[in-house]
């Protein structure tokens, strides 16, 4: 049996199929068997990036978050903060240091990862936050409730709140501009203005042949690793770099997506409500058999003694 | 008395229930009948405790003003690292377990029909019903948009993958029940007695019609919603422990498991006796009343068993996941990890099994708020002191704003309980209890 990693590599251009055979391997798991096989996806080819945090600009205005003018971008000093993105930032550039002088720094984009089973969409108690069979992981703050569920669920720790908003709080993140991407057929706003093209879009699948391509063809360049293809059951944004992206603020995480457990454990005890009709049923037969009993005879010799005993 | 439907501190439903036959309660020897306070203590309703309680209680409600006025970041220090606070590792996650004690003495005196414990039920319910009506104002108030709550209950939003859905759906159910459940203790005190005042007394023979069909009826379909009232509290109880499950890499492994349900269901049922034990005896001595030894001794009985099952299932789990290494760390973690299980688990388990200690009203009165600190203590753990950001570049600590919302309903159930003990039958006629 291939692995999935193994068979694109053999076949590029089935790499539709390929995604379809992922798509199935983690349906079985829960509630992705609804994913697009066309979905699509973005790859950061860290290597590219200079740091030039105009992707923040970028996804500023599209998002009408506040920032300063595309010049403040070019202020470097920002770069070595290990910023988190907030609820007034949906991506941060952050810079990590080349291990050897011989090396260059790497300069790490972050945002929401748009997981293919996202424990977010999962957590979210009203379905605010929804995974688009097409890719993004989209957010209603209409139906939001505000709980939060969601921040606590994210193992990237990204969603941000605003919470100095009294009133109409939202939780903030990364949306992958379908307004843009699906709807006008443009870029997302990052990727349009990367000067570098280190930011790209496409379909998951297609990026996902690219990605391993880059990494055969420049064993020297790259890490051999697409970071997303495989954790928390894969993501739709997809990275690469020189180094592990793990060692540069990125969390190292499983390959099972952390709803898998949960929906496993809820869907176990509430499949057609079984357990709780079991138990049900379970009681009312007790609460019947001991009345008849008590009715028959005094059982409680025990209490009897323990109560008659006297106290200090 | 005016029917055998109301001795013993049982509720009305007791003997025109579908068990039917009635049974007169005189195995245990106890007779109590539930009265109001009012007109049957000695005490006043409000002493200098309970002016100290009820200044606490607005300190409270002022944080919860600016709460809503400023909003969530005004009071609290929660951030994007730590969304979640003490507003619901102790107002909801704590103040659910801590309220178990309504399902597992309902299930003890009504299911199984242990008669002698009857005395308990009423406060126990009280208890449940006033801790849950609390728990779901503490999440009201750590919503940020606590205006949309009731998408919960919209089928266009359900979520069954959600476990909080589970929680949310179960704990607005169970709250229904609990106030059915405590309608009967309603009607006991005003069927026969309506006198509404001035312009409004026109409407007491309605009332007093509509009590009278409730009596008539709630003692038919009770035993549903007792039964009812258990499987919502072990489907919720445990799908608490199920929120965090979700959070693998951010939920220490002290205390991150895939049981984690079944070891919040567990220390449930111990912690809902012992509350149930810790608050009696807290009454009885604001109220100036011998403590009820002759039924809370027997009747704790059963924390250690059910203690001991909780704590094999915390052992069983740590030696499979080989959880060990992390106490040979000496941290916040593995230090709070130990203090829960050495004295809110074991010490207890060992003073409950004694026979003689169990007797003992201050050995008792410890052991029982050593299961409650330890349990509450493991819902912190579990939801705050065990939980980290992976990116974290500070600790969550609670703002003193936080602490005084905490407090201050903590503070305002309690004088709410107290008004309750006072206006309604639900603690035992005092000469009852005299003979302990």
């Amino acid at each position: 049996m291939v692995t999935r990693r193994d068979f694109l590599k053999l076949s590029g251009a089935a790499a539709g199929t390929a995604a379809l055979a992922a798509t199935g391997a983690v349906a079985s798991s829960g509630s992705t068997s609804k994913l697009d096989p066309a979905r699509v996806g973005v790859l950061t080819d860290l290597t590219l990036c200079i740091g030039c945090r105009r992707c923040e600009w970028a996804c500023a205005q599209q998002n009408q978050l506040p920032y300063g003018p595309l010049e403040s971008c070019d202020d470097q000093s920002l770069l070595a903060n290990a910023r988190r993105p907030d609820a007034e930032h949906y991506t941060v550039i952050n810079r990590y240091p080349a291990p050897t002088w011989r090396e260059q720094p790497l300069d790490v984009k972050v945002q929401c990862m748009h997981c293919e089973h996202p424990a977010c969409v999962s957590a979210c108690i009203v379905g605010a936050l929804e995974k688009n069979p097409m890719g993004p992981v989209t957010y209603d703050p209409w139906k939001c409730i505000g709980c939060r569920y969601c921040m606590v669920a994210c193992p990237f720790q990204i969603p941000a709140y605003e919470y100095h908003n009294a009133l109409t709080p939202k939780v903030m993140k990364c949306t992958m501009c379908p307004e843009r991407t699906l709807e006008k057929q443009q870029l997302p706003a990052c990727a349009e203005i990367c000067p570098r093209e280190a930011i790209l879009f496409g379909r998951r699948d297609e990026l996902l042949e690219l990605a391993h391509e880059r990494l055969s063809q420049h064993p020297d360049r790259y890490h051999p690793e697409v970071y997303g293809e495989h954790e928390v059951g894969g993501t739709s944004w997809l990275l690469i770099a020189d180094r592990p992206v793990t060692e540069c603020g990125i969390p190292e995480l499983s390959d099972q997506s952390p709803a898998a457990l949960t929906e496993t454990i809820q869907h176990g005890i509430f499949r057609g409500f079984s357990g709780p009709l079991m138990i049900f049923g379970l009681l009312s037969v007790l609460m019947k058999s001991s009345t008849d009993r008590r009715r028959r005879e005094d059982w409680d010799g025990e209490d009897q003694r323990d109560g008659e005993d006297k106290h200090g | 008395m005016g029917s055998h439907q109301r001795v013993d501190g049982n509720v009305a439903w007791e003997t025109s229930g579908p068990t039917g036959g009635g049974t007169p309660p005189s195995h245990a020897g106890h007779h109590e009948r539930a009265v109001p306070m009012f007109g049957h203590s000695s005490v006043p309703f409000f002493t200098p405790g309970v002016i100290a309680v009820a200044a606490v209680a607005a300190a409270g409600l002022a944080v919860l003003v600016v709460r809503l006025v400023a909003g969530l970041g005004a009071v609290t220090n929660l951030d994007d690292q730590y969304p979640w606070g003490i507003w619901i590792g102790i107002d909801v996650a704590t103040g659910v377990a801590l309220a178990a004690g309504g399902f597992t003495t309902a299930f003890i005196a009504h299911v199984l029909h242990h008669e002698k414990y009857h005395v308990l039920v009423r406060p126990a319910l009280l208890t449940a019903m006033l801790g849950y009506t609390f728990v779901a104002l503490g999440v009201c108030v750590d919503l940020g948009r606590y205006y949309n709550i009731w998408h919960v209950l919209m089928p266009s939003m359900w979520q069954g993958n959600s476990a909080l859905f589970e929680v949310g759906m179960c704990v607005c159910c169970y709250l229904t029940v609990l106030y059915i459940e405590f309608l009967p203790i309603v009607v006991e005190r005003f069927r026969g007695r309506v006198n509404l005042p001035g312009a409004m007394a026109g409407l007491n023979g309605f009332v007093e019609t509509m009590l009278r069909i409730m009596d008539n009826t709630l003692g038919k379909v009770m035993n549903f919603f007792i039964i009812m009232g258990v499987v919502l509290s072990c489907a919720h109880q445990s799908s608490l422990g199920t929120l965090m499950v979700i959070a693998p890499s951010k939920l220490h492994p002290l205390w991150h498991t895939s049981i984690l349900p079944l070891q919040f269901l567990l220390s449930a049922f111990a912690v809902g006796l012992a509350m149930v034990v810790f608050e009696s005896m807290l009454a009885s001595r604001s109220l100036k009343r011998p403590f009820e030894m002759p039924v809370l001794s027997p009747f704790a009985r059963l924390i250690p068993f059910l203690l001991t099952i909780y704590f094999a299932a915390k052992l069983i789990d740590m030696a499979n996941r080989g959880t060990w290494q992390y106490l040979q760390e000496f941290n916040l973690r593995s230090v709070s990890w130990s203090i829960e299980v050495l004295f809110g688990v074991l010490v207890p388990i060992a003073i409950l099994l004694s026979h003689k200690l169990r007797r003992r009203p201050g050995w008792l009165f410890s052991a029982a708020a050593m299961v409650v600190l330890g349990v509450a203590l493991n819902r912190i753990n579990v939801f705050i002191i065990g939980y980290t950001a992976p990116f974290a570049d500070k600790p969550y600590v609670p703002a003193w704003t936080e602490v005084l919302l905490t407090a201050g309903f903590i503070a305002l159930l309690v004088l709410i309980y107290r008004l309750f003990i006072f206006l309604f039958p639900v603690l035992p006629e005092e000469e009852g209890a005299s003979h302990a």
